[in-house]
């Protein structure tokens, strides 16, 4: 057969990069599988910094009195790990996987718009390089935590500036890449890959990618209002000119919300995939994960103000905003039972990808379920800025979503390198990730219950032994992900060959279609199926 | 993968362009236009020099990624099936700036409905900014001079004509197109082009004639804040369309399009739509109620 897929040569199935070499081909590539090798290094570099970052935090924090930051270089810290975590580390993340695995899962010969899809990896590492600069300029990084909380924006220095900045190049980056995996969902299927045949990761993508084009915008416009209030005399958030700062709150919630499902639902979709191939079963209630991954999506918009109890807003406005967010606990509540009744009566095994999707449904569920906890306002007015809602929300997103990246990594490995990792390292990389994990967090629910602040460098002496043993966790789970990179890079040099389908029980294209190694071009025609 | 899918009647080769370097072209200069735009904003004129020399590669990036494009649909690369995507990925990127105007609509709502009459209510006035009225338009409380708000039946509503005609010439100018009579496609398509400029001249004199004579400025309040934000914002995107059309109009007298196969054309037929129809909700909130 021939292709028309457009390169400088030679035409078809080998090996060859386009017409570029060297460190030029990943800078000029269009091809997705070289888009998603580059998206993960990205978010693994940044993980890195993120935890670097995070470490100090624990360090400082292993005793009460100041030791090694300053309060002011300690909101600096805080404020960069949330950001850098976020759109540095996990959403690279997923995006990464999205570009490996869809266009091979649903037959298609790449991403739909394969320059593009270039651009929206090559603004990210533009945007951390603004990131690192704010930590260069006078009064260094901005120190107002992750939601960059007006009036707070308004006396930050020129770091703030460049942080602003960083988040529109985030945005444009998520923007195009929603715009990308819409398209290449909805128009590059092969024929007979119906919408609902198409695997649970690919509805999930499809439904964040949506999630991404409504609510980046809306951020976008938040620091825009906040670069203008800092530099040309607007006041939308200043009373004194007839604006508000709750009103930054409320538009900053209203992309903030549902760029937790942004986070979550793509690690839906991993687990939907890892899960019913260890358990040797389909996965149960298909259907059901797609209009519940929906409800979820939708319900997202109507809850934003949950971040905001303690803001001051009518009581009318808590209830409604209290029962909004406590009715997704109806279609998380399906996802779960669907995984569990994956499980049931299946032919389980319990490889690496099966383990972190485990540790996931245990561990997500209870971030879940503090969730529901915060979300009640007599409670949430007590708990609000204390430990426990720090305890809460990474115990989605590190115990959800990094537990979810991780069983995507351990599960795709082989059939993107073509080697096996060393599934006794992998197993112990999960154990170690596990119980260092519930270290960090687990007793921050004790030390947020008993009061706690966050954001706060220094402690009473009664919650220091707590403390304690969060760092240590902390450090430990550091060392563990050197463990990791070691795991991968030893796969990728001298892993033993992996067959074409390494899990018996999964059955996606990519498995069932392509070989192992998968090769630099897929489904150029797309495949007939049945 | 000796079968493939032509008996489902569908085009079967998708096409994907080859490895390209503007992408990273692109982000280098938006990062040379952030830092110095950073600088300038702080007071260090020299940022300037970083700001030109950033949108100066940007226009070049560009020139040279949609040449490449230009390029590939005129030699036949681009069939039904990269058509659709096409449609798929304007429709989506038009949502999303939908999106980014819901934000600055919604503080203009917020400051009509909820902030400025909060500041004039009893505890407020009590409390914080005695005497304060809460009507609208308002510069808020703290807010001394006098300024005067824009009127909608003058220069704006002679915008909202411009731009609605514009709306109809640009589709006289498909239709055109879809006869092939390429003398009316010109004609519609520079006269398109004629009342976006000339709307985008009489915002200008709009603004010039409300920082000098009404002492209306960016600073005036929350009432000069959502103004200039959502005007100014808008104007920005007919500026882009403008231009985007001018493109169009150049590729349009050079013979590009045919009858059947001009997406080029309708993807800024639309965007221009787009930006009309944001107009309306302007005119109607920012001027007229």
């Amino acid at each position: 057969m021939s292709a028309v897929i457009d390169h400088d040569h030679a035409h078809g199935h080998h090996d060859h990069h386009g017409g570029y070499g060297g460190i030029m081909r990943w800078i000029t590539t269009t091809n997705h599988k070289d888009i998603g090798t580059l998206y993960l290094w990205f978010s693994f570099l940044m993980f890195g910094v993120g935890g670097i970052m995070a470490v100090v935090i624990r360090a400082e924090l292993f005793s009460p009195g100041l030791q090694f930051v300053n309060p002011d270089f300690f909101n600096q810290l805080t404020t960069m790990h949330g950001l850098i975590m976020i759109f540095g580390a996990i959403m690279p993340a997923f995006v990464g996987f999205a570009n490996w695995q869809i266009p091979m899962m649903i037959g298609a010969p790449d991403m739909a718009f394969a320059r593009l899809n270039n651009w929206s990896f090559w603004l990210l590492p533009f945007a951390a390089t603004l990131l690192a600069l704010s930590f260069l300029m006078p009064g260094g990084a901005p120190g107002v935590g992750w939601t960059m909380y007006a009036p707070l924006t308004v006396q930050m220095g020129m770091g703030m500036d460049f942080t602003i900045f960083a988040v529109h190049l985030l945005g444009m980056s998520s923007i195009l890449g929603a715009i990308n995996i819409i398209t290449t969902i909805l128009n590059l299927r092969a024929p007979g890959m119906t919408l609902l045949r198409m695997p649970l990761f690919v509805w999930t993508w499809l439904i964040t990618a949506y999630l991404l084009l409504a609510v980046m915008p809306v951020l976008a416009g938040a620091v825009t209002m906040t670069l203008t209030d800092r530099h040309f005399g607007t006041t939308f958030f200043n009373a004194a000119g007839g604006g508000d700062p709750v009103l930054y709150q409320h538009i900053f919630w209203f992309f903030g919300h549902p760029e937790v499902y942004v986070v979550a639902l793509p690690a839906f979709g991993v687990i939907s995939q890892v899960i019913p191939a260890f358990s040797r079963k389909p996965l149960f209630g298909y259907a059901s994960m797609v209009y519940a991954t929906s409800a979820i999506a939708i319900l997202s918009f109507i809850v934003w103000a949950h971040h905001m109890y303690t803001t001051g807003i009518p009581v009318s406005g808590q209830l409604f905003f209290m029962y909004a967010t406590i009715l997704i606990a109806v279609p998380t509540g399906v996802k779960v039972f669907n995984w569990v009744a994956t499980m049931w009566k299946g032919s389980l095994s319990f490889e690496t990808p099966m383990l972190f999707a485990l540790g996931f449904l245990f561990m997500f569920t209870l971030g879940g379920f503090t969730g529901l906890v915060l979300a009640l306002v007599p409670v949430d007015i007590q708990l609000q800025d204390t430990y426990y809602v720090v305890a809460h929300f990474h115990y989605v997103m590190v115990a959800g979503a990094l537990f979810a990246a991780f069983a995507g990594i351990y599960f795709w490995l082989p059939k993107w390198t073509g080697k096996m990792y060393d599934e006794t390292l992998g197993k112990i990389h999960f154990w170690l990730t596990l119980v260092f994990l519930n270290m960090i967090f687990f007793v921050q629910h004790f030390l947020g219950l008993a009061g706690m602040p966050r954001r706060i460098p220094d402690y009473p002496l009664m919650f220091e032994t707590w403390n304690k043993i969060s760092s240590l966790g902390a450090f430990g789970m550091g060392l563990a992900q050197l463990l990791f990179l070691y795991i991968v890079v030893k796969c990728i040099r001298s892993g033993a060959p992996a067959p074409q389908k390494p899990w018996e029980g999964a059955d996606s294209l990519e498995w069932t279609h392509l070989p192992t190694p998968v090769p630099y071009h897929s489904f150029e025609t797309p495949p007939v199926l049945h | 993968m000796t079968q493939n899918a032509s008996t489902h009647g569908r085009q079967q080769h998708y096409s994907v362009p080859q490895p390209a370097p503007w992408p990273i072209m692109g982000s280098a200069a938006l990062l040379l236009m952030a830092i110095g735009g950073v600088f300038v904003m702080n007071g260090t004129r020299a940022g300037w020099a970083s700001i030109g020399a950033g949108f100066l590669l940007l226009v070049y990036m560009m020139v040279r990624w949609f040449g490449d494009v230009i390029r590939e649909s005129e030699g036949g690369k681009y069939g039904g099936w990269e058509d659709l995507s096409f449609r798929w990925g304007m429709s989506w990127f038009i949502f999303s700036e939908v999106m980014f105007f819901g934000a600055f609509f919604a503080a203009l709502f917020w400051a009509r409905v909820y902030s400025v009459p909060d500041l004039g209510s009893i505890e407020s006035n009590a409390l914080m900014w005695p005497g304060f009225a809460p009507r609208w338009p308002s510069a808020g409380p703290a807010f001394e001079e006098q300024f005067t708000p824009m009127a909608a039946w003058g220069i704006p509503a002679i915008n909202t004509l411009l731009l609605l005609s514009s709306g109809v010439t640009v589709t006289l100018a498909h239709w055109a197109l879809k006869e092939n009579d390429r003398r009316q496609l010109v004609l519609f398509l520079a006269l398109t082009v004629a009342l976006g400029v000339l709307f985008i001249g009489l915002q200008a004199y709009e603004y010039g004639h409300a920082i000098r004579e009404l002492n209306l400025k960016l600073s005036t309040g929350i009432y000069g804040s959502t103004f200039y934000m959502l005007t100014g914002f808008h104007g920005f995107h007919v500026t882009c369309g403008a231009i985007m059309l001018t493109v169009i109009l150049v590729r349009c007298i050079r013979g590009h399009f045919t009858p059947d196969h001009h997406f080029g054309f309708e993807g800024v037929a639309w965007y221009w739509h787009f930006v009309d129809v944001v107009w309306l909700g302007l005119f109607i909130f920012v001027y007229w109620l």
